[in-house]
């Protein structure tokens, strides 16, 4: 079924898209770069992050491209001074709110927290580490959850529930103390609902999710598996 | 009564501390040495999982991670309760071999050579590994190379210098190409005959030092290391031999998961450094040494011809037991021959380059040790977890653990020979500093390292009243 064409324009370009995108899927199907963390294509768009923020002209406040519905008419700017700024902050945000020690973490050199920090020229974060003592969970067979390196992205939560339709995971609590939990608050080992697929482990953009056995450096995530399996569910039969 | 402060002691790795008591009369009357931070290694690694252990623990040191990552795996490969591949073994070995060559190059050109070459008393401002390169350009450069060689083997190996996350739980990460190893092997000669020269020079110099050996930590001890079933020296692998001050075999053949048995671990009012202790003779007596001059006091040899050679003339030259701390640094020098020995041995072994380097397995038992010789002397990680891989407790005695007791009458014997009187000289201070410099300990094993770099010495009266001060 054809949607609805509307005009808007990104960075002064001047773009035909589709009525439903988000300004996310529009700036991508015409090449533009937002970075994005949350994000993941395929699900649920939740603006956990707030990396995605852009500029929408007549509107102070700033929108994440990654919910914001495209408006016929449009006029999103995607790179300015004041989104560097306030990107920067918001992956700033992200470190010192747990503990992200890079260097003995297992996803380090393949962490998308980590690879954002690095494009952002962050070496130093202004705001105080906050370090708060976290647990892990380490009873799964084959895969092992640390709270230090989440950053409540909720793509484990989303990737189960859409896409492997088990949804085994879920927030509990709020701001600084919400946690991601397995089933009713259970043990991820005890968690009869999860089939072990590993999907949350791949979507996890840092070493939260991880397989068990892995030494520093050695946990390569494998996106690929979960956006194929994304784009087939897609197609219409 | 006046105490005499020395802190940080410099050209050491890590960060310590000295202080000396004098008497009425300006005689020492007491000393002790500190470690004056804590790490909490052992505390905040609860909850991990056991595979993260090596890449956390190695974080302890720079100068030599590969220590911690070995015996950190070491203890890993015992919770998985695997036997690593033979090849994951050797190379385990090599990595080690050129971890030893590179830090003893470090503790004997960088650290240690300014005090020999230069002279203890030389102006402090020039008594560093600079003026070494102004007064003894080849030495100088002698002792870059080397160190060189042995980084670059890590290099080439591991695919990093410092904190390499190629030694993992079950052996390692990657097999040895045919071309790194040709390259290794290419470049060993050339540190070969660095070692030889720096050895033949440093016996020339001998007499030049007697009255440092004689003084500098000579008093009996124990001596520990790892040897073989035949009583080889070895660092990777092997079991602990205790020997007595007077050459008798006291304890042979200690498997790493026994070292409780034998070694207590005693903690000293002064300082954050534990004082371990040879059990059967309890605490303070069962002082033991560890680290070169403790391994080849343990051994019966090395097990390589030419390092064999040396082995013979150092214990013809100081007897079957050699007591100084000053020797030290020859058997530093006799070490790298070994090291540098056991590397041509394991390149040109041919099973060197099999692909089949890691074995796998989830946790099989829930404690495990792991223990090796590093540079500085016995190293020994001790974990245990619960069902699901968790670290439930971890202990660490850091090789320069084992001497701590030793370096602490060290200081106490060399404070009594050169510092007399309430007026103190540069050069008194330095001899103090250096005792524990022979000994390499590595501070930062135990300790953050903290503000500059500079030493300073405080006489201060009973009341804490400034009497004098020397620094540089
Ligand atoms: S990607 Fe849009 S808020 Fe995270």
């Amino acid at each position: 079924m054809a949607q609805k064409k509307l005009s808007i324009r990104i960075d002064g370009q001047l773009i035909s898209a589709e009525e439903g995108q988000t300004i996310l899927q529009a700036a991508k199907a015409n090449g533009k770069y937002i970075p994005t963390l949350c994000a993941l294509d395929g699900l649920t768009p939740v603006g956990a992050c707030r990396v995605c923020l852009v500029e929408v002209s007549g509107v102070d406040r700033l929108f994440p491209a990654c919910t914001t519905p495209i408006q016929d008419g449009m006029s999103v700017t995607t790179n300015s001074p004041r989104l560097t700024r306030y990107r920067r902050i918001s992956v700033e945000l992200l470190l010192i709110e747990r503990n992200h020690v890079c260097a003995v973490c297992v996803s380090n050199g393949h962490c998308e927290l980590q690879s954002m920090a690095t494009a952002f020229g962050i070496n130093t974060v202004e705001f105080a580490y906050n370090y708060p003592k976290l647990s892990l969970d380490t009873s799964h067979p084959r895969f092992v959850l640390d709270h230090n390196r989440c950053i409540l992205c909720t793509r484990c939560v989303r990737v189960c529930a859409e896409l492997e339709g088990a949804h085994v995971w879920d927030l509990t609590s709020r701001g600084i103390h919400a946690r991601i939990v397995s089933e009713m608050n259970e043990k991820w080992g005890q968690a009869t609902s999860c089939t072990s697929c590993g999907k949350c482990v791949q979507a996890c953009p840092t070493g939260a999710l991880a397989e068990k056995g892995w030494a520093v450096e050695e946990m390569v995530k494998n996106l690929g598996t979960v956006t194929t399996l994304v784009h087939r569910r897609g197609v219409e039969v | 009564m006046k105490r005499i402060t020395i802190e940080p002691v410099s050209r050491i790795e890590g960060h310590g501390k000295i202080t000396i008591q004098l008497d009425d009369k300006g005689h020492v009357a007491g000393t002790e040495f500190h470690v004056t931070q804590i790490r909490g290694f052992e505390k905040f690694t609860e909850g991990r999982p056991y595979y993260e252990m090596p890449g956390i623990t190695a974080r302890i040191c720079g100068i030599c991670p590969i220590s911690h990552l070995l015996a950190s795996s070491k203890a890993c490969d015992a919770i998985m309760a695997v036997r690593i591949p033979p090849a994951a073994r050797k190379l385990r070995e090599l990595v080690h071999c050129a971890q030893i060559v590179q830090s003893h190059a470090l503790s004997f050109f960088y650290l240690a050579a300014p005090d020999l070459l230069l002279g203890m008393d030389s102006d402090p401002a020039t008594r560093n590994v600079m003026g070494v390169i102004a007064q003894h350009p080849e030495l100088a450069r002698d002792g870059i190379e080397l160190r060189k060689f042995g980084l670059q083997v890590v290099e080439v190996l591991a695919h990093e210098r410092v904190h390499p996350s190629w030694i993992v739980p079950g052996g390692v990460a990657t097999p040895l190409g045919v071309q790194a190893r040709d390259r290794m092997l290419s470049e060993l000669q050339p540190a070969k005959a660095i070692a030889e020269r720096t050895i033949k020079f440093f016996k020339g110099a001998l007499d030049n030092y007697k009255e440092e050996i004689s003084v500098f930590g000579s008093f009996p001890t124990m001596y520990a290391g790892l040897v073989d079933g035949k009583g080889n020296l070895r660092l990777y692998d092997g079991s602990l031999r205790f020997r007595s001050a007077t050459g008798e075999i006291v304890e042979d053949q200690i498997a790493a998961e026994d070292y409780k048995q034998w070694i207590g671990e005693a903690s000293l009012r002064e300082s954050y450094l534990k004082a371990p202790f040879f059990k059967p003779q309890g605490f303070p007596g069962g002082v033991y040494r560890v680290g070169p001059l403790g391994r080849l006091n343990a051994a019966d040899r090395c097990g390589t011809p030419a390092a064999d050679a040396e082995f013979r003339e150092f214990h013809e030259r100081f007897g079957v037991v050699a007591h100084s701390a000053f020797l030290y640094h020859y058997a530093r020098l006799v070490e790298i021959i070994y090291a540098l020995e056991r590397i041509e041995v394991l390149l040109n072994d041919p099973n060197i380059l099999d692909t089949h380097v890691r074995a796998t397995a989830g946790v099989n038992a829930l404690e495990g040790v792991g223990m090796i010789e590093a540079p500085r002397g016995t190293l020994i990680h001790h974990y245990k977890v619960n069902e699901e891989g968790a670290i439930t407790w971890a202990n660490l005695i850091v090789a320069t653990g084992h001497n701590n007791l030793a370096i602490g009458r060290s200081v106490q014997q060399v404070s009594e020979h050169y510092i007399d009187g309430t007026k103190l000289t540069e050069g008194m201070l330095n001899h103090v500093s250096a005792v524990v410099r022979a000994y390499d300990p590595c501070l930062s094993c135990s300790t953050h390292a903290d503000g500059s770099p500079a030493m300073t010495i405080q006489l201060l009266d009973v009341e804490g009243e400034l009497l004098d001060e020397v620094s540089n």
